[in-house]
């Protein structure tokens, strides 16, 4: 390639397969695995230990799963891989938000050996040593990134641990014998929007701040909100824009000063390794996304962690067990005073921590501070190009340098040609890219989309992300209905999007789609 | 700084070409909307990087030493986490950097992704014969919080009756979870043989009563073979079954919908997923195909459908309007990154293994649980089984008669190489010094065996 102009694939097309659903292949008969082998001296039981199982419980008929070979379900699966963009594959700076970074090959290694996989996690302690020193090695770091004083790791995803610090807010205020009387949380409308639906789902009244011009609420506003119901606060900073609200101590100590308590959610904590620490703004408690922040990959979805950061004096709230070490043995502490109990069982996903501190320490020090200021120059980068692309504007803090993201809007665009930011989304992917993430709920920016191109691109995928944004723009100007048909060269065409909010037309299963008429 | 491997932009030249463009005099100035004072005035205090992979490798390899696994030991342990056959093909799916990296990306780029999530629903609706299964979430115990408070929304109700014979760790979950919405109320079991007490349940039973909670097998091993009487008490008194199941099961038993549940709930670990200390577990939620029920549930859907070329199956996320993702302030239950990953795993599995399959391996294990209780019963003064009624991979043991303590027991049998079922002394101090002993398909006979040779010694 040359260094001339950015790349544009014009020609990129997704693979295409056609692949049937798994239910309609296969001949019966086949088999895809045969488990280990009963021994001989086991087997002449086989006819009693059968006829053991209490009447009405055994299962006469075979369950209806499907009957192929190895060969042909490892084909099968091969095909969806193929027709998935992971970021393994694409410049997938799109989903904004979810700080889609490399994850390190060497750290799954690590991960998948048996020393970690062939683990029971109510094994003996003695002969967990290994994967408790590195739980406990960890939350040191995350301890002095946060300036927090403990972290659990038991929370299995970001919402989880929100969750979890919105259970320890209630058992807080309960403590105090406030609970009935706090028991409003206040979260913004740019936070993700688990700091509203847990906070809810624990029970509290949820009051939600909307952003002033600057992006973020005003301190007026914050005031008018605090009261002696107030239970605590549960947002993010930056916000969802990629705004850094430059009040948020005044905000910490009002919120203080009124009887709450402080949780930030740092799931997407990219931009701020090494520069601000969620104590220093006068948090009590935190969360990191170690699926997002620290380099373990997102797996489809999860397994995730949230691993959750408290000061010295909520610990006694904490999930149990916590890791310890006593300066010999790392240990399971089952016992705090006052925890909300569980949010996970057992430990939570450790292996996920294993993949986190292995990333760290590929990074040290400088290495986080240099993928911190690499995701704030990237983004700002990104936006000085995209600002120039016809139709795209930044709402909100004109001319302000942002953090590791950008909320944009297509609103000018959809206005002239009628093509939407989900029209936009589509079609990007005519070019190799993911479409693109737009926006949480509640969508205050119009025609949202979100981008967040975090350390791992190069300078010249950022422009290549550019461009095709560019292009798509001149299509939508010149070509509207070949964007609003799109798209047009990936696995798949365009669905009705009435079907994906029409809850009679949801089919979650193949035997519901074979019984509804359809197979 | 150094040019870092993982970040091309770490090339001085480049970042000062960069900062150029924006018209950005250095990295520093793009912080400038954060007030110095909040600024972090000395660089982190954390251990320097390995910056060759080799180097790291070795180093958590080293740590890493220190574990002794399930392979190298003979594991007894179950009780939620279990060890099983993983066919290659599994990991090598979940392996792929496809799935592995992808996320949150919708049908048009990851159509293959989200033909996996719809194919895992599918399969395990054919296990568990329901119609709806919703996408997974983080562990058994979540999908059963979920689906309890499911029962409350949609009855109205505010009691939920549990089995007293529940795991402890989800019990503490149960309550850490659901305390805001519904009451709890323990069922007794019957000592004897450990099914659920159904006087005690038909007392309990009200008006109030959302929901009945069971496990099929229980918690300590036996099966509860009155599915459908249990059913029958709850929905006369207005109440939804809710019933736990674990799925390896269901190749020689009834799935739950068979005896009345409503909702069924589980964890697909054993289907395919690498224990991991726990990280493997992989909760789901099912139900019979109504509209209103499925407008309770919390999950994602992940449906199918047409696209506009004919033929052509689409997929996508359904009616996200019923998640916390669209209700905010509104949620009474909530989802988020959950367990894509095992779930696209356990779709593999279950492929893989095909009805002949899930047969076998649920017959292999009812064979190797009854060899290893025939041993150890005849082993003097242990107790095999302490609860009587027929069971399927897990199982009491019961040392009351023997002198030593559980803890005793297991501390030796560490030496001789062996992980001894779970202690539940101290979780259900009625049943005395007694241990949950898990078999499955993996436990060789020369496993069971060499257990059975080193109780012996130990209560010599």
């Amino acid at each position: 390639m040359t260094r001339g102009g950015a790349l544009l694939r014009e020609h990129y097309h997704g693979a295409e397969w056609q692949e049937p659903i798994i239910m309609e292949l296969g001949r019966p008969g086949e088999r895809g695995v045969v488990p280990p082998a009963v021994e001989p001296e086991l087997e002449a039981e086989r006819t009693d230990a059968l006829a053991a199982i209490p009447e009405g419980l055994r299962r006469d008929t075979l369950p209806g799963l499907p009957e192929l070979s190895q060969p042909q379900v490892l084909r099968h699966y091969i095909r969806l891989t193929q027709e998935t963009l992971g970021t393994d594959v694409n410049i997938d700076l799109g989903l904004g938000t979810c700080t889609m970074k490399y994850s390190p090959k060497i750290n799954e290694v690590i991960a998948r050996s048996p020393k970690v996989s062939a683990l029971h996690p109510l094994q003996d302690e003695e002969t967990l040593q290994g994967i408790l020193e590195v739980v406990w090695r960890f939350s040191e770091i995350l301890i002095e990134i946060s300036g927090m004083d403990c972290f659990s790791f038991q929370p299995g995803g970001g919402a989880a641990a929100i969750f979890a610090n919105a259970s320890i807010i209630r058992a807080y205020h309960e403590r105090q014998g406030e609970a009935e009387q706090r028991n409003e949380i206040i979260t913004t409308a740019f936070s993700h929007p688990a700091d509203a639906a847990t906070p809810a789902t624990a029970g509290f009244r949820v009051i939600t701040l909307y952003p002033e011009e600057n992006g973020y609420p005003g301190l007026g506003a914050l005031r008018a909100a605090l009261s002696d119901r107030t239970a605590g606060m549960m947002a993010t900073n930056p916000e969802d824009t990629g705004i850094f609200n430059p009040l948020i101590r005044e905000f910490t100590d009002a919120v203080h000063a009124a009887g709450g308590i402080c949780s930030i959610d740092q799931a997407n904590a990219n931009g701020l390794l090494g520069i601000v620490r969620a104590r220093d703004l006068g948090f009590d408690l935190c969360h990191f996304n170690l699926h997002k922040t620290f380099g373990s990959p997102h797996g489809s979805e999860g397994p995730g962690c949230g691993a959750l950061g408290a000061r010295a004096d909520f610990r006694d709230f904490l999930p149990v067990p916590m890791v310890d070490f006593d300066g010999v043995k790392f240990r399971l502490e089952h016992d705090l005073p006052h925890s909300i109990g569980r949010v996970r069982s057992f430990l939570g996903n450790l292996q996920v921590v294993l993949r986190a501190y292995a990333w760290a320490m590929s990074m040290g020090p400088d290495g986080l501070r240099t993928v911190a200021e690499t995701a704030v120059l990237n983004n700002n980068y990104l936006a000085h190009k995209l600002a120039r692309i016809r139709g795209v504007t930044i709402p909100y803090a004109p001319g302000k340098y942002r953090l590791q993201e950008v909320r944009y809007s297509w609103e000018d665009l959809e206005r002239v040609t009628g093509v939407t930011t989900d029209d936009i989304a589509r079609r990007i992917v005519d070019y190799g890219v993911n479409n693109y993430f737009t926006s949480h709920s509640p969508m205050i920016v119009p025609q949202p989309f979100t981008l967040e191109p975090t350390e791992s691109y190069s300078k010249d995928e950022l422009d290549e992300y550019a461009e095709i944004l560019e292009r798509v723009s001149s299509e939508a100007y010149s070509t509207p209905d070949l964007v609003k048909g799109a798209p047009h060269r990936s696995s798949v065409a365009k669905i009705d999007d009435a079907v994906l909010h029409d809850p009679q037309q949801v089919v979650t299963t193949w035997r519901a789609w074979v019984r509804r008429g359809n197979g | 700084m150094s040019i870092h491997p993982y970040i091309p932009n770490s090339v001085p030249e480049v970042r000062d070409d960069m900062l150029r463009q924006i018209g950005a005099p250095d990295i520093g100035s793009l912080y400038r909307e954060i007030p110095d004072n909040l600024k972090t005035t000395r660089p982190l205090d954390i251990p320097e990087a390995y910056l060759s992979e080799y180097d790291l490798k070795r180093y958590l390899e080293t740590i890493l030493a220190k574990n002794g696994t399930c392979d190298e030991y003979a594991n007894f342990l179950g009780a939620g986490c279990y060890q099983h056959f993983v066919p290659a093909v599994c990991d090598e799916v979940n392996s792929r950097g496809e799935f592995l990296t992808a996320y949150a990306g919708a049908t048009y780029s990851d159509h293959g992704k989200h033909q996996a999530w719809f194919e895992f629903q599918s399969m395990l609706g054919e296990l568990l014969e329901m119609d709806v299964v919703g996408f997974p979430t983080y562990d058994w115990s979540t999908a059963a919080c979920s689906a309890v408070l499911m029962a409350c929304r949609l009855t109205n109700r505010d009691q939920i009756l549990v089995p007293r014979n529940l795991s402890p760790e989800r019990a503490q979950h149960m309550r850490s979870y659901v305390n805001r919405a519904a009451s709890i109320v323990p069922v007794e079991f019957d000592r004897e043989t450990g099914v659920l007490d159904l006087e005690d349940l038909a007392r309990k039973l009200s008006a109030r009563s959302a929901a009945v909670y069971f496990e099929n097998p229980t918690y300590l091993g036996v099966l509860e073979p009155c599915g459908a009487v249990i059913s029958d008490l709850a929905h006369k008194h207005g109440a939804l079954v809710v019933a736990g199941v674990n799925p390896i099961t269901l190749g020689v038993l009834v799935p739950p919908s068979m005896y009345g549940a409503d909702l069924v709930c589980g964890d697909a670990q054993p289907l395919g997923v690498h224990m991991q200390v726990g990280g493997g577990l992989c909760g789901f939620i099912a139900s019979h195909d109504d509209v209103r029920v499925m407008s309770e549930f919390p999950t994602l859907f992940e449906t199918i459908c047409r696209t506009e070329r004919s033929g052509e199956w689409g997929f996508g996320w359904a009616t996200l309007e019923r998640t916390s993702y669209d209700k905010r302030h509104e949620s009474r239950d909530f989802t988020g990154t959950s367990t894509g990953l095992w779930a696209i795993t356990a779709g593999v599995y279950l492929a893989l293994m095909g009805p002949q399959g899930i047969r076998d391996v649920g017959e292999s294990i009812l064979l190797r649980a009854r060899y290893a209780m025939t041993r150890l019963a005849s082993i003097k003064r242990l107790d095999v089984p302490v609860l009587k009624a027929p069971g399927f991979m897990e199982f009491v043991v019961g040392f009351p008669r023997t002198g030593k303590s559980v803890e005793e027991v297991n501390r030796e049998l560490l030496q001789h190489g062996v992980f001894g079922g779970l202690d539940l002394s101290a979780s259900f101090p009625e049943l005395g010094q007694s241990a949950l002993y898990c078999v499955t398909e993996v436990t060789s006979k020369e496993k069971i065996d060499r257990l059975v040779a080193s109780l012996e010694e130990i209560l010599e």
